[in-house]
């Protein structure tokens, strides 16, 4: 059986930051692999651990800058690793989800995995949408926000929990082939090892631009614009208490007092 | 012309996100020009049109198949629907089950999409406003082209009231059950432990800034002083630092305490909506921007491990040593 997941970089934005343009300000990011990612990759790993036949592959779409984070999916017990990019995707103000399904859909017709694992979201553009999107492309079955996984290498179904709102879970039956996309708190990713990481050096990455993949600039949609961006207007009538850690507590400690708060 | 929504609904009950996609249609629809459809797919389509039937509807059409949502009909019945309809842009909620259907329908029927929408304006074409890095920016989004599939944020339009005229019909559109690869099984509430934190007065709910499972006895020392119920936001009950039946916001539980003490959250919209209805909100937080604040009543700015500890005091009870 092959798990393909999908590995994307996200970046992190300081407490404190400015825009510039239509980008924020460089100075103010720092890149790391998607949280939810995280978890995807961590189910594959374990399908893969019991069982030696499974293979996991990671799939990025994401310049080089990426290959830190990719390699960081390979030190945690990916196998291998291809990564996607190219001007055309680096041109655009907005990867839509469209656009990088298809671009997963070109490595997904390439390698056929049985499995794909996205993340639920990413934690920067939080489209939510590319695994579904990708399942449509590929013809896949899918079963999105799983926060639970039981499938046995080589079945035709996984059994599957969906996080739904308000504390309920929706379990499901999804035929195999299928797209999952995977929630937080799923498992509990591990660490990379040292040893995981002297070995992912040595794992196979391949970088290709559109054309490797077989596709042109011109069979993406890239149909979303960023035309602005901007710190959202706070409508905030907060009311601070100031003063060290004593004063303030004891300013709170007077308003639960005089809202009845006591044990 | 037609603006179509899809309405959402789960064991037996329309979900309170479809009369919002209501309104939020109308306002499309309107700034389009156009008329304001909306679709319903399984369960009891006519007791869901009838109630569906508000101001600004002009079309219910329903699809009568299965009992419970399934993203693999959904997608079929309004592919169905746009392909016989005159339908510019088809909404769906941003929910769980929404974000299951748009992105393939989407895809089947190769029109861009946006999730997540805060705003939708109409200019030239569609103009989407949603947050993105969490919420810490709004980003305003050209979406190309006169057919658009858009998702709307729960929360963000207000539900659709009146009654309205709309014309019910049962929808022409077949579906291929060869083709649905899905089947819902059952459903099953997370985590019935012996604390409903629904039922709490007071809350003392506890976010990423406890750093470590380690730190978790101060909030519950903070807690037994006051007489409060611990809480906790999703980070926390994902490293299993408290139990699932803790977490309060979206896919978790929604409260209403009379007082909520936010520490260490920052108030991710998920989180938000679990507990904006509380009377009073408190927050303590390091990060003045962080997005609590704008809807916290009281806070402190300051280091939580510096604030509780004091707070403890105050109150008589005993600091844990970390």
């Amino acid at each position: 059986m092959k798990v393909l997941v999908t590995i994307s970089e996200v970046a992190d934005v300081d407490d404190e930051f400015e825009i510039d343009g239509l980008e924020i300000d460089g100075r103010y990011l720092t890149y790391d692999l998607n949280e939810w990612d995280n978890y995807a990759l961590e189910e594959a790993v374990q399908l893969a651990e019991a069982d030696e036949d499974v293979e996991v592959l990671t799939a990025t779409i994401g310049p080089e800058r990426a290959e830190e984070t990719i390699r960081q999916a390979l030190a945690k017990g990916a196998d291998r690793a291809i990564r996607v990019w190219d001007d055309a995707l680096a041109e655009a103000s907005v990867l839509d989800p469209l656009t990088k399904a298809r671009v997963l859909a070109a490595i997904v017709e390439e390698e056929e995995p049985d499995l794909v694992l996205t993340g639920v979201q990413t934690a920067d553009d939080s489209f939510g949408a590319t695994g579904v999107a990708l399942a449509a492309a590929i013809d896949y079955a899918w079963g999105a926000v799983v926060n639970d996984l039981d499938l046995e290498p080589g079945a035709d179904t996984a059994s599957v929990h969906r996080e739904l709102e308000g504390g309920v879970e929706e379990l499901a039956e999804v035929d195999v082939p299928a797209v999952l996309t995977i929630q937080t708190g799923i498992n509990e990713p591990r660490y990379a090892s040292l040893r995981g990481i002297r070995q992912a050096q040595s794992k196979p990455l391949e970088a290709e631009d559109l054309s490797g993949v077989g596709l042109a600039a011109e069979d993406l949609p890239l149909d979303l614009t960023l035309t602005d961006l901007a710190e959202p207007e706070v409508e905030s009538d907060v009311e601070l208490f100031e003063g060290g850690a004593e004063e303030t507590a004891g300013q709170l400690a007077e308003l639960l007092r005089d809202r009845g708060v006591s044990a | 012309m037609a603006v179509l929504a899809l309405a959402e609904h789960r064991r037996g009950e329309l979900r309170d996100p479809s009369f919002e996609l209501v309104t939020a249609g109308r306002q499309l629809a309107d700034a389009v020009g156009t008329d304001l459809h909306v679709a319903v797919v399984g369960g009891d389509v006519e007791g869901f049109a009838d109630a569906l039937d508000r101001e600004g509807v002009d079309v219910i059409h329903t699809v009568d198949h299965g009992e419970e949502f399934v993203a693999d009909v959904a997608v079929q019945a309004l592919e169905g629907l746009v392909a016989d309809g005159d339908v510019e842009h088809v909404l769906v909620p941003n929910t769980v089950n929404g974000l299951s259907t748009a992105p393939a329908l989407a895809e089947r029927l190769d029109r861009p999409i946006a999730t997540d929408a805060v705003a939708i304006d109409v200019d030239e074409g569609v103009v989407v406003t949603r947050e993105t890095y969490g919420g810490k920016t709004e980003a305003t989004i050209e979406v190309d082209g006169e057919a658009t599939v858009l998702t709307t944020r729960s929360g963000e339009w207000p539900p659709a009231e009146g009654t309205g005229d709309a014309t019910v019909e049962a929808a022409d559109v077949d579906i291929d059950d060869g083709a649905v690869r899905t089947r819902v099984s059952g459903f099953q509430e997370v985590g019935a432990g012996d604390v409903d934190i629904t039922e709490a007065d007071v809350l003392v709910s506890v976010g990423r800034g406890i750093e470590e499972a380690e730190n978790i006895p101060l909030i519950e020392a903070f807690a037994e002083a006051i007489g409060a119920t611990v809480s906790a936001s999703r980070p926390i009950v994902d490293n299993e630092w408290l139990p699932k039946d803790r977490q309060v916001g979206q896919s978790g539980k929604t409260v209403q305490p009379d007082v909520y003490l936010a520490i260490g959250i920052s108030g991710a919209v998920q989180h938000v909506a679990g507990m904006k209805g509380a009377d009073t909100i408190v927050a303590i937080n390091t990060d003045p921007s962080a997005p609590i604040y704008d809807i916290a009543d009281y806070g402190i700015v300051d280091d939580l491990f510096e604030v509780v500890p004091a707070l403890i005091e105050e109150f008589g009870g005993e600091v844990p040593d970390l």
